[in-house]
C-alpha cells in the first residue's frame, strides 16, 4: 500500500494542510486506490507548506507547497509513486535546506507519526532513558555536565548545574517543570517539537525526574497553543498505557506522573519564577531570588525547571553520549541550536545546526533573502528582548559569547528579519509598549518607566526637544536595566538602544550629530 | 446570572479543586464553558478554594486571556508581535478593523466576532498570522481574511 504523509502541524494547517487531507482521501476513493495517510510534525520548511510527501523505494519524495485543488492533478500525474509535477520537489532529504542541517533535537520532527509510540522507538526513540535508568542520579548529571548542554530558553544557563543543584537540596517531594511558554515572537521550536515529536520531551522529563529523584512534573505550556495541548495530552496517556510514565517506570520501581497546565495569555509567566507562581493558581508575579527554584520553587519544593528544547536534548545524550553531543559547536556553546528564521525572509523556518554559524548565512543561503526582494535592513535576535542589528554586523557567528560581544543575545533562537521599508524608532516605540503591557508590576522603572518610554520616542519623532529627550530615554534604559528585577524590565533596552546606536536616522538624528 | 450558570460554576470548582494550584484550570474551564468569567464565579470559586474574593478576582485581572464580557461567537486574535509587523500585520489589522467596524477588544453589534491583538501565536514563518478561536491562519492578506471570514461564518450557520 502507498504511504503519504502531511503534516498536522499548526503551521502547515494554518495553510491548508487540513483541506489538502481531505482532497487527498477522497480523491483516492474516487480512483480506487488504497493509501495510508500518516499525518506527521512539519520539517519546518515552512515556505513549502502544505508539503505532501510520498514514500518510494528511493525514499520520501515531495510536494509542495499543494494546495486542496492540486490534489487530482497530483493524482493524475502518479503521485502515489513519485511521479513528476511541476510541484514535485524530488527527495526530501536532499533538499539543501535540509541537508544542511544537523538535526539533532528535531531529527524526528517531520518524518515520524507525532503519537506513535512504534514509530517514536522505531526510530530511537526511549533508547536514552534505557540507558539513564542503568545510571545512579548522580551519573545522570554527571553526564549532561559533560555534554555541555545550557538552556535554551534564554538564560543559557549550564542544565547539568541547575540540576546539581536540585539533588542537592534534600527534600521528599521535588518537581520538573518544563517551561513551554515559548513567549518570544519569532520563535517556534518548542511548538515544533511538542507537536511533532512530543516523546522525545517526555522522555526528557523522565530522565530529569530520575537525576533528582523527582516524581512529579509539569508543562507549563502557553494557551496560544491548543495543538499541541492535545497532541501532548495524547502522548502523555499513551506513554502512560505503555508504562514510559506512572508509578514503575519501565519496571524500575521509580515513578514519574505529568500533567500539562496551560498558561493564560502572559508573557512574563515564561519568566521562571512567575511560571512557578502562575502553576501555583497565583497572579504570575516575580519571585525575588534567592532562593533558586532548584533550592525552593514549586510549592517550595526543589524544582528543576528547563525549556522544551533543553529538556528534548536530553534524550540524545543519553543515547549517543555526552561527548557525541559535545563534539558538535564552539566554544562554550555546544551541540546545535534549532534557529528560527521568521519575519521578511522568503524561506522562513527551523534550521537546527550547530553553534556558529554566522547570521549571513542563515539569512542568505538558508533564507534565501527578504521575502519583499528588498535589503534585509535589521534583524531581531533572541525575542522582543532581543537587540536589532544592521547589516554590518551580519558575519557575526551565532553562539552566545559572540553575540554578547555585539551587545546581542541568542536568546531562545529567533531571528526576525525586516526589511528596508521598517521604521526603527517604530520597532523602539513598539519595545517599550509591549514591556508596559506585560509588565508584572512589581518594579516601578519598568511598570512606569516603559510607559514613559513610550512618551519620549513620541517626543523625539515629533522633535519636541530631541536632544533631551534622547538623553532622557537613555537615562530610563539605565534605570530600568539597573532598577528591574528580572528580565523583562532589564532587557527591554536591549532593542531600544540598539535600535537607536545602529538606526539614529529613524530617530530623527543626522549621522554627524553627537548621540551621547 | 441564570442559576445554571452558578450551578456550572460549583460543580467545575469542586471537580478540579483536589488539583494542586488549582485556581488556572478552574477557571479556564469556566471560560470555556462560559465563554467568560462572569463577576459572579469569584465568590463561589474563592469560597471552594478557601481564597478571598481579592485573590480570585486579582487573578482574574491579571491574564490577558480572562474577559468579563462573553464574546461573539468568533474570537478574531490577529498577531501584533515582530516577525508579523515585518509582514505587513499593521495592515491587515487596519483592514480588519474598518471590515468589522470594531477596534480591537470589541464585539461586532450581531456578536458574530470579537477582535483581539495577540503577542504570537508561533506561526512567525508564516507570518502574517491570526487565529480564529483555536485554529490558526498564516501569510494573511486582507482578501484571504474576508474568505477566512465567511468560511467561519458558513460553518457556524
Ligand atoms: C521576561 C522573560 C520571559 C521568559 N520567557 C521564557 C519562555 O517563554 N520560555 C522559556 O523557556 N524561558 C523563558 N524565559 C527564561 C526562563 O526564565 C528560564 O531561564 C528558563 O525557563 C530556564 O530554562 P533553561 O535553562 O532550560 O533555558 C524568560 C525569561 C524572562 C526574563
Ligand atoms: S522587571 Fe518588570 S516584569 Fe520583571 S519583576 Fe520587575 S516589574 Fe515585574
Ligand atoms: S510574531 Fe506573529 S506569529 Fe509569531
Amino acid at each position: 500500500m502507498n504511504t503519504l504523509y502531511i503534516p498536522q502541524d499548526s503551521g502547515a494547517l494554518s495553510l491548508g494542510a487540513e483541506g489538502v487531507a481531505r482532497a487527498v482521501q477522497s480523491e483516492a476513493r474516487k480512483r480506487g486506490e488504497e493509501l495510508r495517510l500518516v499525518r506527521t510534525g512539519s520539517r519546518g520548511l515552512y515556505w513549502l507548506e502544505p508539503l505532501l510527501e510520498v514514500a518510494t523505494p528511493s525514499g520520501r519524495v515531495a510536494y509542495g507547497p499543494v494546495s486542496a485543488s492540486d490534489v487530482p492533478s497530483l493524482f493524475e500525474a502518479g503521485v502515489l509513486r513519485g511521479g513528476s509535477h511541476a510541484l514535485c520537489l524530488g527527495p526530501i532529504e536532499e533538499l539543501p535546506y535540509l541537508k544542511q542541517q544537523e538535526r539533532m533535537t528535531l531529527a524526528r520532527v517531520g518524518i515520524t507519526d507525532p503519537t506513535s509510540l512504534e514509530d517514536y522507538a522505531a526510530h530511537g526513540g526511549f533508547r536514552g532513558l534505557r540507558n539513564a535508568l542503568g545510571l545512579s542520579g548522580e551519573q545522570i548529571i554527571k553526564e549532561v555536565m559533560d555534554s555541555g548542554l545550557r538552556g535554551r530558553g534564554g538564560a543559557a544557563f549550564p542544565t547539568g548545574i541547575k540540576w546539581k543543584t536540585a539533588d542537592a537540596t534534600p527534600s521528599p517531594q521535588k518537581y520538573i517543570v518544563c517551561n513551554a511558554d515559548e513567549g518570544d515572537s519569532g520563535t517556534f521550536s518548542d511548538r515544533m517539537i511538542m507537536e511533532g515529536d512530543p516523546f522525545v520531551l517526555i522522555e526528557g522529563m523522565v530522565i530529569a525526574g530520575l537525576a533528582i529523584g523527582a516524581t512529579q512534573g509539569y508543562i507549563y505550556l502557553r494557551s496560544e497553543y491548543p495543538h499541541a495541548y492535545r497532541v501532548l495530552n495524547l502522548a502523555i496517556e499513551k506513554a502512560q498505557s505503555a508504562g514510559y510514565l506512572g508509578g514503575d517506570v519501565l519496571g524500575s520501581g521509580k515513578s514519574f506522573h505529568l500533567e500539562v497546565r496551560r498558561g493564560a495569555g502572559s508573557y512574563i509567566c515564561g519568566e521562571e519564577t512567575a511560571l512557578l507562581e502562575s502553576l501555583e493558581g497565583k497572579r504570575g508575579v516575580i519571585r525575588y531570588r534567592p532562593p533558586l527554584p532548584a533550592v525552593s520553587g514549586l510549592f517550595g519544593q526543589p524544582t528543576i525547571i528547563n525549556n522544551v528544547i533543553t529538556l528534548a536534548s536530553v534524550p540524545l545524550i543519553f543515547d549517543r553520549g555526552a561527548a557525541f553531543y559535545k563534539n558538535y559547536g564552539t566554544g562554550r556553546s555546544r551541540g546545535t541550536l534549532p534557529f528560527q528564521l521568521a519575519g521578511n525572509v522568503k524561506r522562513g523556518g527551523l534550521v537546527e545546526k550547530a553553534f556558529g554559524l554566522t547570521l549571513s548565512e542563515l539569512l542568505y543561503d538558508f533564507g534565501g533573502g527578504s521575502f519583499t526582494g528588498r535589503p534585509i535592513r535589521a534583524v531581531q535576535i533572541g525575542g522582543p528582548l532581543g537587540a536589532y542589528l544592521p547589516e554590518a554586523l551580519f558575519d557575526t557567528p551565532l553562539d552566545y559569547e559572540a553575540l554578547s560581544g555585539v551587545q546581542a543575545m541568542l536568546g531562545h533562537g529567533g531571528i526576525v528579519a525586516f526589511d528596508d521599508t521598517v521604521d526603527m524608532a517604530s520597532m523602539a516605540r513598539f519595545a517599550m509598549e509591549f514591556c508596559a503591557l506585560e509588565s508584572c508590576g512589581k518594579c516601578t522603572p519598568c511598570r512606569i518607566g516603559s510607559t514613559r518610554g513610550v512618551e519620549v520616542i513620541d517626543k523625539i519623532l515629533r522633535n519636541r526637544n530631541r536632544k533631551g529627550n534622547l538623553h532622557l530615554l537613555r537615562d530610563l534604559c539605565d534605570i530600568m536595566v539597573s532598577g528591574s528585577l528580572c528580565g523583562l524590565g532589564g532587557l527591554i533596552p536591549n532593542p531600544v538602544l540598539s535600535a537607536l546606536k545602529h538606526f539614529p536616522k529613524d530617530f530623527g538624528i543626522e549621522e554627524t550629530e553627537e548621540l551621547h | 446570572m441564570p442559576i445554571e450558570s452558578g450551578e456550572a460554576i460549583a460543580r467545575i470548582a469542586k471537580a478540579l479543586k483536589h488539583k494542586p494550584g488549582a485556581l488556572l484550570p478552574i477557571l479556564q474551564e469556566i471560560q470555556e464553558q462560559l465563554g467568560h468569567i462572569p463577576s459572579e464565579a469569584v465568590p463561589i470559586v474563592a469560597s471552594e478554594l478557601n481564597l478571598t474574593r481579592a485573590e480570585v478576582h486579582g487573578v482574574v485581572s491579571f491574564y490577558h486571556d480572562f474577559r468579563s464580557e462573553p464574546p461573539g461567537r468568533h474570537v478574531i486574535r490577529i498577531c501584533q508581535a515582530e516577525s508579523c509587523q515585518a509582514m505587513g500585520s499593521a495592515v491587515l489589522t487596519a483592514f480588519a478593523k474598518t471590515h468589522l467596524g470594531i477596534d480591537f477588544h470589541e464585539t461586532t453589534a450581531d456578536a458574530a466576532f470579537s477582535l483581539e491583538p495577540v503577542y504570537c501565536l508561533g506561526n512567525c514563518a508564516c507570518s502574517p498570522a491570526m487565529a480564529v478561536g483555536k485554529e490558526v491562519y498564516g501569510r494573511m492578506t486582507p482578501q484571504r481574511f474576508q474568505e477566512v471570514l465567511q468560511e467561519v461564518a458558513g460553518k457556524s450557520e
